[in-house]
């Protein structure tokens, strides 16, 4: 099939290149990823475009997706590991409509997953990119401002910093407070936000089969970890990396050592947890229909 | 009083651990500072004195590798013994030296200090710069050195906005001192300071040097200051070194008419 998707003469619509974006662009952005690709973690920058969606809807990651599309792939959207929200929904219905590509909800079986704030909890494979949309792409903005002065801190590896700000976390919880957005070091080279997924995530990228790329639209920066690449997450000797434990197994499933979502059930107190992954939840409930634990808790 | 120059700390060693040659920098058409040449001992506090706009801050900011200069050059012997041309190193090199031999405490803590985090943090920045990776010892390190510019111990997690501006210009030399320099910078150290908090500063500061055995390039526009803290002084007008020698030789018998009208006028205590 050629690329440009058809489009039925009832929508009325204009004629879009395949995935939306022209054939140039899509160009700029491969060589954005090959070298990103080439540099693991390091944030490269391109020539961002307006997308017929607002900046914090996920422009990178939709820029990034349409780039690495072929007609024959099969695409995922999840948004909080959800694939049935709002910004979910939108996204692939976008390319549903621009590129005409098969979409499904089931992680084995996409070749493309683009994701917001979550990594599937089930093992991604060889065949798999995994896209991550980015809203602020500079893990030593925090602390240091000025781009140039940034720029040149990852030129010169010192990212003596990254701990200053983790020296704080202990300092005032005591513990290092930062749950999501943790940052990590790439491949022993660059430090690198990892987006504001949780860092009960964080082990997931470390020497994962898939490709990871991540775009961050308003920014103007795409990076990328490769297949088999090592993902450190930062911490100190007497303070080392933990991601969060969970005392009870999903309300609905009941999987255990997977990341849950608090949900309320009303407004006394009522509350549970069940995974966020919500494939892996579908796929997970027992067979005859029953929760196998209902777990609620009850604030006195 | 001054004790120093009694017995001068010169025969430490018999290389300078600076030599500054032909230091020329100009800003457009406008001198900073011409031909400067200098050499700086180990454990030796040299003042650089002048009126405003006599190119004391340009040079100590051309010696510091902060400000490229138009001409002229600057050797440092390294901890290894190796003597570098700096404006030759990498910059890569030229940050970690910075970072870890040599210490610059700036008129206003606020462009020495982290301002948005703790003290601790502030103190522990250069150690976890240099790899330090153990939370318990850099505090440990931190509490250490914010006891040797006296501040409390219990004020480790409080920013530097909570402190007086004494206390941020003590804790912007703690945040130096922790990787034990051999050199620190000094631009008008107690410059914003009221005259008994100065007193009390610059009685830490002169215990410090004295205590390490750093060498200082102080500058200052204070007589008083440089009289109580440098071993020799360098008295900077239009640019150039009008006259130098050891601190209580200038102040006691100044050669040059600008120097006897800067010593006669300041100096009426
Ligand atoms: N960034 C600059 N651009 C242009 N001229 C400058 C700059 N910085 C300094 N100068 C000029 O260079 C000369 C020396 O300035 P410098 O700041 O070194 O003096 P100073 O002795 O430190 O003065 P002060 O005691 O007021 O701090 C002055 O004539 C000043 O106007
Ligand atoms: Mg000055």
């Amino acid at each position: 099939m050629n690329e440009t998707a058809a489009i039925d003469a009832k929508d009325a619509a204009p004629v879009y290149n395949f995935a939306y974006l022209d054939e140039q662009t899509k160009r700029m952005i491969r060589r954005a990823l090959l070298k990103a690709v080439a540099i693991p973690g390091y944030q490269v920058p391109f020539a961002s475009r307006e997308m017929p969606m607002p900046y914090g809807w996920g422009t990178g990651g939709v820029q990034v997706t349409a780039s690495v599309l072929g007609p024959d792939d099969v695409l995922k959207v999840i948004d909080q590991g959800a694939d049935d929200t709002t910004n979910a929904v939108a996204i692939r219905g976008f390319f549903e409509k621009t590129a005409r590509v098969a979409t499904t909800t089931v992680t084995e079986e996409a070749t493309v997953i683009q994701t917001r704030h979550r990594i599937p909890e089930t093992r991604l494979g060889a065949n798999q990119i995994l896209v991550y949309q980015v809203p602020i792409p500079e893990p030593l903005r925090y602390l240091e401002p000025r781009e140039v002065e940034t720029r040149k801190m990852h030129g010169l590896a010192e990212y003596g910093l990254m701990h200053v700000k983790l020296y704080e976390d202990i300092a005032k919880h005591g513990h290092i407070a930062a749950t999501y957005a943790y940052p990590v070091n790439v491949n022993g080279r660059y430090v690198m936000d990892p987006s504001p997924i949780p860092k009960f995530d964080n082990p997931k990228m470390d020497d994962c089969e898939a490709l990871q790329l991540f775009g961050a639209g308003r920014e103007k920066r795409i990076y990328a970890i490769p297949p088999h690449t090592s993902v450190v997450s930062l911490d100190f000797e007497d303070h080392p990396f933990k991601v969060q434990e969970f005392s009870e197994p999903c309300a609905l499933c009941g999987s255990r050592g997977v990341y849950l979502d608090e949900v309320i059930l009303d407004d006394r107190g009522g509350r549970m947890f069940v995974c966020s992954d919500t494939d892996y939840c579908e796929r997970h409930r027992p067979e005859d229909g029953t929760a196998p634990v209902a777990v609620w808790e009850e604030e006195r | 009083m001054n004790e120093h120059v009694e017995t001068p700390p010169v025969a430490i060693e018999d290389l300078p651990l600076l030599r500054a040659s032909g230091l020329t920098r100009f800003y457009g058409d406008r001198i900073g500072c011409r031909d400067i040449s200098l050499s700086l001992w180990p454990g030796e506090v040299l003042a650089i004195v002048g009126e405003s706009g006599s190119g004391k801050t340009t040079l100590l900011n051309c010696l510091a590798s902060r400000l490229v200069p138009t001409a002229g050059c600057v050797e440092y012997r390294m901890r290894d013994g190796t003597v570098r041309d700096l404006f030759r190193m990498s910059e890569a090199e030229r940050r970690v030296l910075m970072r870890t031999d040599w210490g610059f405490v700036h008129q206003n803590p606020i462009d020495g200090l982290r301002m948005s985090v703790s003290a601790g943090a502030n103190v522990g920045e250069r150690l976890m710069a240099v790899g330090a990776r153990h939370y318990g010892k850099i505090r440990g390190e931190a509490e250490h050195w914010l006891e040797r510019v006296e501040i409390a111990t219990d004020r480790i997690d409080d920013d530097p906005r909570a402190f007086s501006g004494g206390m941020r210009q003590r804790l912007q030399i703690a945040r130096n001192l922790v990787t034990n320099p051999r050199l620190v910078f000094m631009d008008e150290p107690t410059g914003g300071l009221d005259v008994s908090v100065q007193a009390r500063l610059l009685d830490l500061i002169r215990q410090l040097v004295a205590d390490l055995g750093l060498a200082v390039v102080l500058v200052t526009h204070d007589l008083a200051v440089a009289r109580l803290l440098s071993h020799r002084m360098m008295v900077m007008k239009g640019g150039v070194i009008i006259e130098q020698g050891l601190t209580d030789r200038i102040l006691d018998d100044p050669r040059e008419p600008y120097t006897q009208l800067l010593v006669s006028s300041i100096l009426q205590v």
